[in-house]
C-alpha cells in the first residue's frame, strides 16, 4: 500500500476538496463561470429579470412537484383534487397560490426581459443565436402554461382549450384529423388532460431546462450586453479582463439577492393578498367544474396570451387570423436581422426608434386589455388598429433604425457609482 | 308546472305569503302592455315619463355589496347558523367538513353536533345536503348546486345581490323571481324573513341602431314591499350579509390564514432586502 502511495505523491493533498477536483472540475468551473466571468458594471434595474426568470422556474418546478403528489389528471378527480389542495393538504393552498401566481409572474418576468433586449438590443451580433433561443424559450413557456391552465379542469380550462386547439383546425388539410390527434378524442376530454399532464410535468419542462442551459451557454460564449450597448470585451486592460467588467461573483450574486427580496416581497403580496388578482391570474368562471354543457358568459385566455388573442379576432376570417396570430409571436425570430441600427441601445438610437419603441409598448398593452374584453365592434376596430401598429413596429424596422440620425456611442461604459 | 307549484308549495312555508302578491301582480300586469317582460307591477311609458323629476328613482341593485368581514368570527358563526337552518335542505358544501368549519369559526364541539351537523351525519365528514339529486331535479326542474365555490366563481357581491332581488312574479313555478338570476329555479326561501317583494318596471324604448331594429326593453326601477317579513330591511341585510360571509369563508377556508400570515412575509422579505441591500453596498465599494 505505502509503495503504491509513494508513486500518486498528490493522492492525499488537499483534502476532500482537492480529491473532489480530481474528479470533477468544481473549482475551475466556479473560477470560469462565476469569479472569473466578467459582466459589464453598469447593469441597471432591467438586468435583474433573467436570474428572477431563473428563480420562478426553480420554484415553479418545486412547487409543481408538490402539486402532483396530490393532483388527480382525470375528468372525474382534476377539479376536486385541486380544491382538496387548497382545504385539506397541509400549506396545500399556499403551494398552489405560489404555482398559479408564479405563471402569471413568470410571463411578467420574461416580458419584462425581452424588453430590456429591445432597449439595449441585446438581440443583434454576436447575440442571435442567444435570443433565438430566449424566442425558443418563450414558446415553450406559453405551452407550459397553456397546458397548465387546462388540468385544474375549470370551466374556463375547458372552453380555452376548445379554443386553442381549434386553432390547429384552421390549418388546410391536416388540420381537423391534426386537431383529434392532439385531443385523442372528438372533443377536449379525459384522454386530452391525461395528455396535458404527461407535457406539463415532464416534458415541456425537460425542454425548458434544456434550452435554459443552452441560453446561459450562449451567454457565457458572448458575454452581457449592457445599457450601453457596447462590447466590453473590445476594451481590455494589462492583465486581459474586461477594464469595464467585474466578476459575476460575488459582485452580481450580491446585486441579484437584493432584486431577489424586492421581487419575492412583490410576488409574496400577490400570493398572499390577491391570488386570483381580480380574475386576472386565476379566473371566475375557472372555480366551477368543467362543463361542455355550459359556454362561459366570454371566453378569454389568461391575460398573458391576451395581446395574441385579441389579433387573432381583429381578423375576421379565422384561418387568417390563426395565420396572423402565428407570425405574431414569429416576427420575434426576425428582430435581430430586422434592426439595421449602427448602434445598439435605445441611449444612442434616434428619435424614430424611441417613438416607434414606445409606441409598441403602449399597442402590447392595448391588445392585452381588448383581448379581455368581449366582442364589441368598437373594441375590434381598436384591435385591428394596434394589430397594425403591432406589426409595423417589426415590419418598418429596417427603415426607421437605418435612416434616423443615431448619437455617438461612447468608448467607456457610463457608470457612476 | 302546476304540479311543481303545488309541491313547492307543500314543501315551503311561503305559499301563503305568496299568495297575496301573486293576486295583485296578476291584476296590474293584466293592465300593463308587456305582460310578457319580467311580470310585475309594470308602468306604462307615459306613466314612466315623470322620471326626470326623480319621482322614479331607480334602485341600482347591481351595484350592492355585502360589505363582509371574513375575520368577524361572530358573524361567521350566524352564517354557518343562518346556511344550516335555510340553505343546507337543498345544497350542499361538499368540499367542507362540520369539522374543520368548527375549529375555524370557533365552534364547539357540543354545540356544532347539537346544532348544525345533520342528525345521523358524522361531524368529521363533509357538508351534504340530505336532498336526493333526482328528487331535487323533480321538484325544481334542476338539482341544487353545491354552493362550496359560489362566491369564488359568482363573487360575494352576486350572492348578496341574489338573496336581496326576488320579487313576486305569477309566470314562474315558484311565484317568484329573481334580478341577479332571472328565471331562477329557486323558490324565495328566506320569504319568511325578509317578506314579498313586488318589482316595479318600466318600458324603455330602445332607439335602431346599426342593424337592431328598434325595440322595447322593460327596465327595473325599484322593489315595493307586498308582504312584510319577520325581520326589518336592516335585520335581513345582517342576515344576508352573515350568509354571504360564511359562504365567503367556505370557498376558501384558509383566506384569513392566508392575509394574517402574508403580512409577515412581505414584511420579512422587505426587511431581507434592506440587508442584502447593506451586503451589495459593501461589495460594490470598490466598483469605481
Amino acid at each position: 500500500m505505502a509503495a503504491v502511495e509513494e508513486k500518486i505523491p498528490a493522492a492525499k493533498a488537499g483534502g476532500f476538496r482537492a480529491w473532489l477536483n480530481r474528479r470533477m472540475p468544481i473549482d475551475a468551473f466556479v473560477a470560469e463561470q462565476l469569479t472569473g466571468y466578467y459582466a459589464p458594471k453598469n447593469f441597471n434595474i432591467w438586468y435583474y429579470f433573467g436570474s428572477l426568470a431563473m428563480l420562478v422556474l426553480v420554484m415553479q418546478i418545486l412547487t409543481g412537484i408538490f402539486l402532483t403528489m396530490h393532483y388527480k389528471p382525470s375528468e372525474i378527480g382534476a377539479f376536486d383534487s385541486v380544491e382538496f389542495i387548497m382545504r385539506e393538504v397541509e400549506w396545500g393552498w399556499l403551494i398552489r397560490y405560489l404555482h398559479s401566481t408564479g405563471a402569471s409572474f413568470f410571463f411578467i418576468v420574461v416580458y419584462l426581459h425581452m424588453f430590456r433586449a429591445f432597449l439595449y438590443g441585446s438581440y443583434r451580433a454576436p447575440r442571435e443565436l442567444l435570443w433565438l433561443l430566449g424566442m425558443a424559450l418563450y414558446l415553450a413557456l406559453m405551452a407550459e402554461a397553456f397546458m397548465g391552465y387546462v388540468l385544474p379542469w375549470g370551466n374556463m380550462s375547458y372552453w380555452g382549450a376548445q379554443v386553442i386547439v381549434n386553432l390547429f383546425g384552421t390549418i388546410p388539410v391536416i388540420g381537423p384529423g391534426l386537431v383529434e390527434w392532439i385531443r385523442g378524442d372528438y372533443g377536449i376530454a379525459d384522454s386530452t388532460l391525461n395528455r396535458f399532464f404527461a407535457l406539463h410535468v415532464i416534458a415541456v419542462p425537460f425542454a425548458i431546462a434544456l434550452l435554459v442551459l443552452l441560453h446561459l451557454v450562449a451567454l457565457r460564449q458572448t458575454g452581457s450586453n449592457n445599457p450601453d450597448g457596447i462590447e466590453i470585451k473590445a476594451n481590455l486592460g494589462k492583465d486581459g479582463k474586461p477594464v469595464d467588467g467585474i466578476p459575476f461573483h460575488p459582485y452580481y450574486t450580491v446585486k441579484d439577492i437584493v432584486g431577489v427580496g424586492l421581487f419575492l416581497a412583490i410576488f409574496c403580496a400577490v400570493v398572499f393578498f390577491a391570488p386570483t388578482f381580480g380574475g386576472l391570474f386565476l379566473e371566475k368562471p375557472n372555480f366551477e367544474p368543467a362543463n361542455p354543457l355550459s359556454t362561459p358568459d366570454h371566453i378569454a385566455p389568461v391575460w398573458y396570451f391576451t395581446p395574441y388573442y385579441a389579433m387573432l379576432r381583429a381578423v375576421p376570417d379565422q384561418q387568417l387570423g390563426a395565420l396572423v396570430m402565428l407570425f405574431s409571436v414569429v416576427v420575434f425570430f426576425f428582430v435581430p436581422w430586422l434592426d439595421r441600427s449602427p448602434v445598439k441601445s435605445i441611449r444612442y438610437k434616434g428619435i424614430l426608434s424611441r417613438i416607434a419603441l414606445g409606441t409598441f409598448v403602449v399597442t402590447f398593452i392595448a391588445l392585452s386589455y381588448l383581448g379581455l374584453q368581449p366582442v364589441d365592434p368598437i373594441y375590434t376596430v381598436l384591435a385591428q388598429v394596434f394589430t397594425v401598429l403591432y406589426f409595423a413596429f417589426f415590419l418598418l424596422m429596417p427603415i426607421y433604425t437605418r435612416f434616423e440620425k443615431t448619437r455617438p456611442v461612447p468608448q467607456r461604459v457610463s457608470y457612476h457609482a | 308546472m302546476l304540479k311543481s307549484s303545488a309541491v313547492l308549495g307543500a314543501l315551503l312555508v311561503q305559499a301563503t305569503l305568496l299568495a297575496a302578491p301573486v293576486v295583485v301582480v296578476a291584476q296590474q300586469t293584466a293592465a300593463a302592455p308587456a305582460a310578457a317582460a319580467p311580470a310585475a307591477t309594470a308602468e306604462t311609458p307615459s306613466a314612466a315619463a315623470p322620471a326626470e323629476g326623480g319621482e322614479h328613482e331607480v334602485v341600482h341593485w347591481n351595484h350592492w355589496e355585502p360589505g363582509n368581514e371574513i375575520n368577524n368570527t361572530g358573524s361567521l358563526q350566524r352564517g354557518a347558523r343562518n346556511f344550516v337552518a335555510y340553505c343546507s335542505g337543498c345544497h350542499s358544501l361538499k368540499y367542507s367538513r362540520y369539522s374543520r368549519m368548527g375549529k375555524d369559526l370557533q365552534i364547539a364541539d357540543a354545540q356544532l353536533d347539537e346544532f348544525l351537523v345533520t342528525p345521523g351525519d358524522n361531524k368529521n365528514g363533509y357538508m351534504l345536503t340530505t336532498l336526493n339529486a333526482a328528487d331535487g331535479e323533480a321538484w325544481f326542474g334542476k338539482t341544487p348546486p353545491d354552493l362550496s365555490l359560489i362566491t369564488r366563481s359568482k363573487g360575494a357581491d352576486y350572492v348578496f345581490q341574489f338573496m336581496k332581488t326576488f320579487y313576486a312574479d305569477p309566470n314562474t313555478a315558484t311565484g317568484v323571481n329573481n334580478l341577479a338570476l332571472p328565471g331562477t329555479a329557486m323558490p324565495h326561501v328566506l320569504a319568511e324573513l325578509q317578506g314579498v317583494n313586488a318589482g316595479v318596471f318600466r318600458e324603455v324604448e330602445v332607439p335602431a341602431s346599426g342593424d337592431q331594429p328598434a325595440s322595447k326593453k322593460v327596465e327595473f326601477l325599484r322593489f315595493e314591499g307586498h308582504v312584510a317579513g319577520k325581520l326589518s330591511a336592516a335585520e335581513y341585510d345582517d342576515f344576508v350579509r352573515d350568509l354571504v360571509n360564511f359562504l365567503d369563508y367556505v370557498g376558501e377556508p384558509a383566506k384569513a390564514q392566508r392575509v394574517s400570515l402574508g403580512v409577515w412575509v412581505v414584511l420579512f422579505l422587505l426587511a431581507f432586502s434592506g440587508i442584502a441591500y447593506l451586503l451589495k453596498a459593501e461589495y460594490w465599494k470598490d466598483v469605481k
